[in-house]
């Protein structure tokens, strides 16, 4: 008998002849929901992620590629890598960045990993939303947006569609579905990397990105 | 480094493997730390830290009682499907491409990640917290077999310089000055003078452990959560330290207990949320980070190979009484031991195993047995503060009796747990047996009391441990029956 079949039997033998009700978090999170704005929703998000120390800039549907430039000359990124092939990718054009290096990800990691860690200095990806409650950003990494573009580079510059914001985590996993189909890697991204391991002592930039900055595309166009 | 070197924080042997400290020992272990005046300050400033992060998180107690109250059905509706979902999980995952393992004991563990590391001619693992890697000695069997094992969470990393072990499961460093850690690092990083500025710190830290993660062979995990019905870990973190771990090597081993599956993926949701607000009173984490399998297709990065390491170690044996089961609904947010008064004042290290405090008290002997365990669950006032704030609910006081009366009861056949009896004493035990039968009968109480109280000048004035730091005992002179008899 393997290790595999003498805990499972083990377990068999001891387990409840009925499993327990199924526990359904539905009504937990109905009875607490707020009906919010989409600019309610923005403001709560926006209050969440300023407090876990991400920059927040409110833009455009247009203006986002300028602005990403600027922000870019104003942190003083000599390299920005992002994945050429995503619609907020074939945006990002020569002539608006002036000096600043355009570098769209090719290849496996294995082939860029040098330059990723030493020479990139941040690192653009789209997002697939957001979480009002907790101030999260949703990442799905892909072909096009690996996993590393968001972790490595010591800036993480992300676009994101106020549209998309969900009241909570439970809302954004249960009305997208996502037990149907998960990426290799999904996330929630809350700011910076940081720690207290010190003397709780908060620290930012521990072993991701020192600065996180998203670039929040509001179609009415109400910026603050 | 070697993680057996004496430390002068966190009482003595603080890095020794768990086997070695005897009932004897930890009460001398005890007695250090409550006798040491820096470790009590760190532990009780951190504890009153973290106490008050928790209680602003949950500003509305309708929504905590809801939300505990959900948590804790969750876990015990994984609980009670737990073989049919780790069949699931292993299903999924394996679809996924990831390859599962099981495990029974820390040693069968040990050796499947070395056969992994040495398939791969590893000579770097880079780790991210894992607390079951502690509980297996993962970093001394590496070393044992010449394969380098690096923590790469900052506070880990602390400990591991110091050559020490964790003193809180959430934070391992919390036993240490910024001072001392400065110390550490001047005299252990090439190159660093002394900082006891702790971003500076916090950059050194992570300069070179940088390097590392960019030339290891192999990452290691631990899992917050194993999601059976989409085969996901998920792993919840701040620095960013566990993303590296887990995409940049080629391969990435994870490892878990048993109990850390649940059903569903909408399980995940509020179990992460109540996870972070007790543990360290954060609304999130930095990341949640869910691992749904290997590079494949046109992923362009993430590790080739993801394997899952599944142990028991003594888990099945907590999870064949349904009153010990309880001891798997645990979702290790250190709450408990924030809240614990025992915990404040004798820090993490005296009590000499991988999971201190409460929750330590209650899991160790399922995983060391009760011949080395069976004072711990005595070293708890029975005050309640843990069961109170425990996010799922686990009744750990009610635990702690139960594990007394399974450590002191007489050996018996077929017993709950290993080592049942450890702590049994002929003696101690004809003494209730007579105080029962005694208290029993209304005759004999009220005999036994009469002559107490006659002949309570012959009370002795060392009383064992009572006397310790107390006053004796000694009966009244008149009992309340004879007093209340003077009243009518």
């Amino acid at each position: 008998m393997s290790a595999r079949d003498r805990i499972l039997a083990k377990l068999r033998g001891a387990r409840p002849a009925e499993p327990l009700p199924h526990p359904d978090p539905a009504p937990h999170y109905a009875t607490r929901a707020r009906n919010e704005s989409k600019a309610e929703r923005l403001a709560r998000f926006r209050t969440g992620i300023e407090g876990f120390h991400a920059d927040v800039h409110v833009t455009t549907e247009a203006d986002w590629p300028a602005l990403l430039a600027k922000l870019c000359r104003d942190k003083q990124v000599g390299t920005l890598m992002f994945g050429a092939n995503t619609p907020a990718g074939q945006r990002l054009q020569a002539d608006t960045f002036g000096d600043i290096s355009l570098r769209p990800w090719a290849g496996q990691v294995e082939d860029i990993k040098a330059d990723l860690f030493h020479r990139v200095d941040a690192g653009f990806t789209q997002t697939r939303g957001a979480i009002a409650e907790t101030g999260s950003l949703i990442l799905w990494s892909s072909a096009d947006e690996p996993r590393t573009l968001s972790l490595v580079p010591p800036i993480h510059f992300a676009l994101l569609d106020a549209a998309r914001i969900h009241p909570t985590f439970y809302d954004a996993l249960v009305s997208e579905n996502w037990a149907a189909g998960l990426p290799t890697n999904a996330l929630l991204i809350s700011g910076p990397s940081k720690t207290a391991d010190i003397q709780q002592t908060l620290a930012y930039g521990a072993h991701g990105p020192k600065e996180l900055i998203v670039l929040v595309i509001n179609a009415e166009g109400d910026v603050q | 480094m070697s993680a057996h070197q004496q430390t002068s924080t966190g009482g003595k042997d603080a890095g020794k493997p768990i086997a070695f400290v005897s009932a004897q020992a930890l009460r001398e272990r005890m007695h250090d730390a409550v006798n040491d005046p820096h470790l009590r300050q760190s532990f009780r400033g951190a504890m009153d830290f973290l106490m008050a992060k928790r209680a602003a998180q949950f500003p509305d107690t309708d929504e905590l009682d809801s939300l505990r109250s959900l948590s804790e059905a969750i876990r015990q509706y994984s609980l009670s499907k737990l073989p049919d979902l780790l069949e699931q999980l292993e299903a999924n995952l394996t679809h996924n491409g990831v390859q599962v393992h099981w495990a029974e004991t820390p040693d069968e563990a040990n050796a499947i990640m070395l056969g992994i590391a040495q398939r791969h001619a590893a000579k770097l693992i880079v780790k991210g917290k894992s607390m079951v890697s502690e509980e297996i000695e993962f970093n001394h069997a590496m070393e044992a077999a010449g394969v380098g094992a690096l923590e790469s969470d900052m506070g880990e990393y602390i400990v591991q310089l110091a050559g020490e072990k964790p003193s809180h499961i959430i934070m391992p460093a919390i036993h240490q000055t910024k001072q001392q850690i400065a110390k550490l690092f001047a005299e252990h990083i090439p190159g660093v003078s002394y900082t006891d500025n702790v971003d500076a710190l916090i950059q050194i830290g992570r300069r070179v452990l940088r390097e590392k993660f960019e030339i290891a062979d192999i990452g290691l995990s631990g899992v917050n959560f194993a999601v059976a019905e989409t085969g996901t870990l998920c792993l919840v973190e701040n620095e960013g330290n566990g993303r590296m771990c887990t995409t940049v090597p080629k391969v990435h081993i994870a490892i878990t207990g048993i109990e850390k599956v649940v059903e569903k993926l909408e399980h995940v949701a509020p179990l992460f949320s109540i996870l972070t607000r007790s543990a360290t009173g954060q609304a999130v984490s930095t990341y949640f980070n869910m691992i749904s399998g290997p590079r494949r297709g046109e992923d362009k990065d993430g590790p080739e190979e993801v394997h899952l390491v599944l142990l028991d170690n003594g888990r099945s044996q907590a999870y064949a009484d349904e009153q010990l089961r309880k001891t798997l609904q645990c979702i290790r947010c250190g709450a408990c031991m924030n809240h614990c008064p025992v915990y404040t004042r004798i820090g993490g290290h005296a009590y000499g195993t991988t999971y201190p405090g409460p929750i330590g008290k209650i899991v160790s002997p399922h995983m060391m047995g009760l011949e080395q365990t069976h004072l711990l669950p005595t070293a708890s006032s029975l005050c309640g503060a843990c069961g109170e704030v425990c996010p799922v609910k686990i009744p750990i006081p009610e635990l702690l009796i139960r594990l007394r009366g399974e450590a002191n009861s007489e050996p018996h056949a077929n017993p709950a747990m290993v080592g049942q009896g450890a702590g049994h004493n002929a003696l101690t035990s004809f003494v209730w047996r007579m105080w029962a039968r005694v208290h029993a009968r209304p005759g004999s109480y009220r005999a036994f009391s009469w002559l107490a109280t006659r002949f309570r000048a012959f009370t002795p004035k060392r009383q064992g441990g009572w006397t310790a730091a107390r006053t004796p005992l000694q009966p009244a002179p008149r009992r309340l029956r004879d007093m209340v008899k003077d009243r009518r």
